[in-house]
């Protein structure tokens, strides 16, 4: 079995254990956690409060309503025109619950986002792009896209993502519920978020800010990785591109054609910066940001023309002829 | 008719509400000062973090001149009104012509300054965030000052023709009060721009 | 010693008008009218138009969003859809017709005869009016009518880069800012109007601790517009200058700013949305009282109240950008502010459930939809309050959570409390009682419809789901609630046209109003039903705050009472 095989099977299953969740209320990772733990607060103090007000709304409703039969029902009830004493109890009431929630809530505001940095943190650039995700690892020389690996984070030794964060174009937010809440992507402004799974698997969410047409359609993988699938896979992204002798004819096209202008394939000419990272895209499992499962089929229906999966996505259809595209795809799917 | 409400009631002494025309023009002055204030906002906000092309520092010199003329338009304004109030309507025309001219003189004055910074500074408002907003706040306020003058031109002819009586002088008061908030706002951007930009 | 205004110097002595005047005469009369009534009918019959087509837009978003993966509308249209939806309904249908209400009634409830610029009032109106009538053009340009036009796509927050030439070439966001730029004249015109009206007409003895609560919050909200709309101008100045004389306002290639436009867009943004629930608190302080045959309680306190929610409303804009990356300590401070301003909505919401205890409550048309009106603020400024908390707004912001609460305040509050003003006012605008049969139809279907929609919209939020998607994975497991959300929309929608219906119906069969059919207590009521174009025959004067209750019970009158 290949190892693109392993990785099809560890998926599935991964995928089959979290049924896709995207929950806010399954956190896997401390911020996720740490806005639980806040949200749950809030949410029991305001059901309470919730409970009090449409209680007594209720009971008010039902108690003073007018009955035509009754024989004071031609008078005016007593004119009741207010009450210090009450008014200021509803007052400081309010006033103490804001107090409370106001300290829990910054407590988590400043823990989150000033949380100290430990030393064995994993750095990745992201920079979002309509409409897709770039991903940079300056430590270790590797660019990708759309599918972003991190390892798991052991609290005893913790191995923290930490996502600087930047976009090419417009706004975009990035939103993995089960790992933290969202950070926004801005163009001219680093944004800084950090994540520490730690349960191994799949965590999807999608862009949270709109982008333009195909915001819909950003979608957000994040593998959370063992130390020794994180290590296996830093080292295969590492690589320049697999050169193989059979898919010739293909990197022939696609050196040919406009793809150049666009794509980069470590280790080949084709260097463009404007569309993501094809060095390794068979080892991923979905095409076009996570919309599209990563088969021949789809990658050859994708490069004929983009807008059938994304209408409005910003690669134009290559206006390849029949055999061209055979050839293509026959290249794409060798680049492990 | 029976069923249309009679209403008793002692009789009320003097009731004197404030002048319609003085709260609104108020109310406009707010809203007005509130677009300037964002305005301003962003040129502070972008003080020194133009990418490239001239700074403040380089090419804005003090425009003491304009502002002098600028600010005793105030006065003499306020002098028209006064003049108004007590009937002296030549005396308003020529306090009316004066602030007219003080007014005239600050915009051809800014024109000068603008034309110097275009042609040989080489700042436009498409250079840089300096030039982006040094124009807008400052081409915002010239906006004010021009519609100003059109106004205060209306008032000054109506004056000539002697068809503006004391009667009017609440309507001119509330004519100056835009005048004086134009001024006020000048202090503003004179300070901001001019001043602590530098 | 007590004077009377005599009864028979107060009969409209008018001529009634020839029978048969021409339409044309008609049109004319309606197009150069300066009367704050016309006025006022005028814009809310504009509203109500708008409410309706907004409405269908946000049928057409419910349809495509029911399935995943759904093909009904493009993501071009989609697009296209929840920018005009949003901004349709922010601007053309809910300022309209809260400006439409003020129109009318203010100078009625304080004693006046007209608004204090009437020449200014009708060129608002109208400017406004031109601002919608743009915008809809908007959609015949560009690809057309199917492929949506040229209509803005950017959302109706138009977020900077998004709306640069570079980003959306063509001219969508042109449409969108000049079409606002129109209303927003309009709407600083209007609030001009209502404030110089408050302050300077009021009829003698009516100070300002006993104008009708309705009219200090339309004082309040008008106040606020000078410092709200203008901000969203001057923003929207700038964009332009950035799209079309090369500026760099919000141009990040050049160093610009993104943040500096949702700043200034929330700046104007939050306060929006106190302006647009301040009218329908009046409505309440109004309804909730009358139907529950009690004054309302805590007057100074609800005045001091809406003050506060004034001004503190001015602090907390930027708990919309939790997520941008203020820092810490700037996350803090929205926290803080928008965490106080519950203090004194709480303090509203109490006034009027301590108004109906101890009353005996009628449980009319118009009291009905406040009733459910109280529950759903309540609810609405619970999600508000959980929104607060910048870590939970990390997570739901922008989400589906968002939008399950802002409508909760939209349509939960603002909207169903305009019904119920709808039913209150009707008669003394037409003359005719709104059918109760068909009011409790309208009710119900609304009620139901309201909840599915709204009350399930929460749940995908909290799966993750975020909102201007026109589509969504069909793994996710939100088909089942959307589906629930969509068919919420449908029973609204009936609603809607029952209400319609009613409101055509009863202007031609209703039952005959009279001056009073509620057994009010405000000086509206103490006019013919329509009233005469000059409102009152002879200037009131009042001594307390409900001054047809002292003529009512002059053996109890609230003078004895005032605090």
């Amino acid at each position: 079995m290949s190892l693109r095989d392993d990785w099809l099977c560890m998926a599935s299953y991964i995928q089959s254990v979290t049924h896709n969740s995207t929950s806010i209320f399954a956190p896997a990772a401390t911020p996720a956690q740490s806005a639980y733990g806040v949200s749950m607060l809030v949410l029991a103090i305001t059901l309470a409060i919730f409970c009090v007000v449409a209680g007594l709304l209720l009971f008010a409703l039902l108690r003073y309503r007018h009955r035509p039969s009754n024989s004071e029902s031609g008078q005016e009830p007593a004119q009741i025109y207010g009450s210090n004493q009450i008014e200021l109890s509803w007052t400081v009431i309010p006033i103490l619950i804001v107090v409370i929630l106001f300290l829990a809530t910054t407590r988590v505001v400043f823990s989150t986002q000033r949380a100290p940095k430990p030393a064995e943190s994993i750095d990745v650039i992201v920079i979002g792009h309509q409409f897709w995700w770039e991903y940079r690892y300056p430590k270790f020389g590797v660019v990708t896209a759309n599918e972003l690996h991190i390892p798991v984070s052991d609290p005893s030794h913790p191995t923290p993502a930490y996502l600087t964060m930047s976009s090419a174009d417009t706004d975009h937010s990035f939103w993995v519920p089960r790992l933290a809440g969202k950070m926004d992507v801005i163009p001219n402004k680093i944004n800084v978020m950090w994540m520490d799974p730690s349960t191994p698997g799949l965590y999807l969410g999608q862009c949270a800010q709109y982008c333009g047409t195909q915001h819909a359609k950003m979608l957000l993988r994040v593998y959370a990785d063992t130390p020794t699938q994180f290590a296996a896979w830093i080292a295969a992204q590492k690589k320049a591109a697999v050169q193989d002798p059979n898919a010739a004819a293909g990197q022939a096209v696609f050196q040919h054609n406009a793809c150049i202008s666009c794509h980069t394939i470590a280790g080949t000419v084709a260097t463009g910066r404007f569309g993501p990272d094809l060095t390794h895209v068979a080892s991923r499992d979905t095409i076009a940001s996570g919309s599209v499962p990563n088969t021949p089929a789809n990658i050859r229906a994708f490069v004929d023309n983009p807008a059938h999966f994304k209408p409005g996505v910003l690669m134009p259809p290559m206006h390849l002829n029949e055999h061209d595209l055979d050839l293509v795809t026959a290249y794409l799917t060798t680049l492990k | 008719m029976s069923d249309l409400a009679v209403i008793p009631h002692n009789s009320i002494g003097d009731w004197k509400l404030p002048s319609r025309g003085i709260v609104g023009m108020a109310c406009l002055i707010v809203a007005e000062a509130t677009i300037f204030i964002i305005f301003v906002v962003a040129y502070v906000f972008y003080e020194g973090k133009s990418l490239s092309g001239p700074t403040p520092h380089d090419v804005l010199e003090l425009p003491i001149v304009t502002t002098i003329c600028l600010l005793s338009s105030s006065i003499t304004v306020h002098l028209a009104v006064m003049a108004l109030h007590s009937s002296k309507v030549k005396s308003c025309s020529l306090w009316l012509a004066i602030t007219v001219l003080l007014g005239a003189i600050f915009l051809c004055g800014t024109g000068r300054e603008w034309y110097d910074l275009i042609y040989h500074e080489g700042l436009s408002i498409q250079t840089n965030l300096f030039g982006t907003t040094f124009y807008s706040l400052v081409g915002l306020h010239a906006t004010h000052v021009l519609v100003g003058l059109l106004l205060l031109s209306l008032a000054l002819f109506f004056s000539l023709r002697g068809q503006m009586t004391s009667k009017h002088t609440e309507r001119l008061e509330v004519l100056s009060l835009y005048w004086h908030f134009v001024d006020a706002v000048w202090v503003v951007v004179f300070l901001v721009v001019y001043v602590l930009g530098r | 010693m007590a004077t009377q205004t005599s009864a028979a110097v107060v009969l409209d002595q008018t001529a009634k008008r020839g029978p048969g005047r021409q339409a044309f005469e008609i049109l004319h009369d309606w197009i150069t009218t300066v009367d704050h009534k016309k006025i006022g009918l005028m814009y809310i019959g504009y509203a109500l138009f708008f409410l309706i087509v907004a409405g269908f837009e946000a049928l057409l978003m419910r349809i495509q969003l029911a399935i995943p993966n759904n093909t009904f509308v493009s993501p071009q249209v989609f697009n296209r859809l929840f920018t005009m939806h949003g901004t349709t309904m922010v601007f053309f249908v809910g300022m309209p017709i809260l400006f439409g209400f003020g129109n009318y009634l203010i100078p009625l409830m304080i004693g006046a005869r007209d608004m204090a610029f009437p020449r200014l009032n009708a060129f608002s109106f109208w400017i406004s009016a031109f601002g919608g009538l743009l915008l809809y053009f908007s959609y015949l340009g560009g690809d057309g009518l199917y492929g949506a036009g040229s209509a803005p796509d950017v959302g109706w927050f138009a977020y900077a880069p998004l709306t640069a030439r570079v980003f959306s070439p063509g001219h969508s966001t042109d449409y969108w800012t000049l079409a606002l730029l129109l209303s927003g004249v309009g709407s600083i015109g209007t609030a001009l109007n209502i404030v110089a009206t408050t302050i300077c007409m009021r009829c003698p003895g009516m100070k300002l601790n006993r104008m009708p609560l309705l009219v200090w919050l339309y004082l309040v909200m008008s106040m606020m517009v000078f410092v709200t709309i203008s901000p969203l101008t001057a923003a929207q100045i700038m964009l332009m200058l950035d799209r079309y004389i090369g500026s760099h306002f919000f141009d990040t290639q050049a160093g610009g700013s993104a943040v500096l436009w949702m700043h200034f867009f929330w700046i104007f943004g939050h306060p929006e949305v106190y302006i647009l629930v301040l009218p329908a608190f009046g409505f309440a302080s109004e309804i909730i009282p009358v139907f529950s045959r009690k004054a309302i309680f805590g007057y100074p306190a609800m005045v001091a109240a809406t003050v506060a929610i004034g001004f503190i409303s001015l602090s907390v804009w930027a708990h919309h950008m939790f997520t941008v990356g203020l820092g810490a300590w700037g996350n803090t401070f929205f926290v803080f502010s928008t965490m106080t301003i519950s203090v004194p909505t709480g303090i509203k919401i109490f006034n009027w459930l301590a108004t109906i205890w101890g009353g005996k409550i009628h449980f009319t048309v118009p009291m009905m939809f406040a009733v459910a009106f109280l529950f759903q603020f309540l609810v609405a400024g619970l999600t508000g309050i959980m929104l607060a908390v910048a870590p939970f707004d990390w997570q739901l912001g922008s989400s589906y959570f968002i939008v399950a609460h802002f409508h909760y305040v939209l349509v939960g509050a603002i909207l169903i409390m305009i019904f119920a003003a709808f039913y209150y006012w009707y008669p003394k605008i037409t003359g005719r009682m709104l059918s109760e049969r068909l009011g409790k139809w309208h009710f119900w279907l609304f009620f139901i419809g309201f909840h599915l929609t709204f009350d399930f919209m929460h749940i995908p939020g909290i799966l993750g789901m975020p909102r201007r998607i026109y589509t969504y994975e069909a793994d996710r497991g939100w088909m089942i609630l959307n589906m629930i959300v969509s068919s919420g929309a449908i029973f609204q929608a009936v609603a809607t046209l029952v209400f319609v219906f009613n409101m055509i119906a009863s202007y031609f069969k209703g039952r005959i109003a009279g001056p009073d059919p509620w057994d009010a207590w405000t000086l509206e009521w103490s006019t013919q039903s329509p009233p005469p174009v000059y409102n009152f025959a002879v200037i009131p004067t009042v001594e307390s705050r409900r001054p047809l209750w002292d003529l009512k019970h002059p053996e109890d009158p609230d003078t004895n009472y005032e605090l």
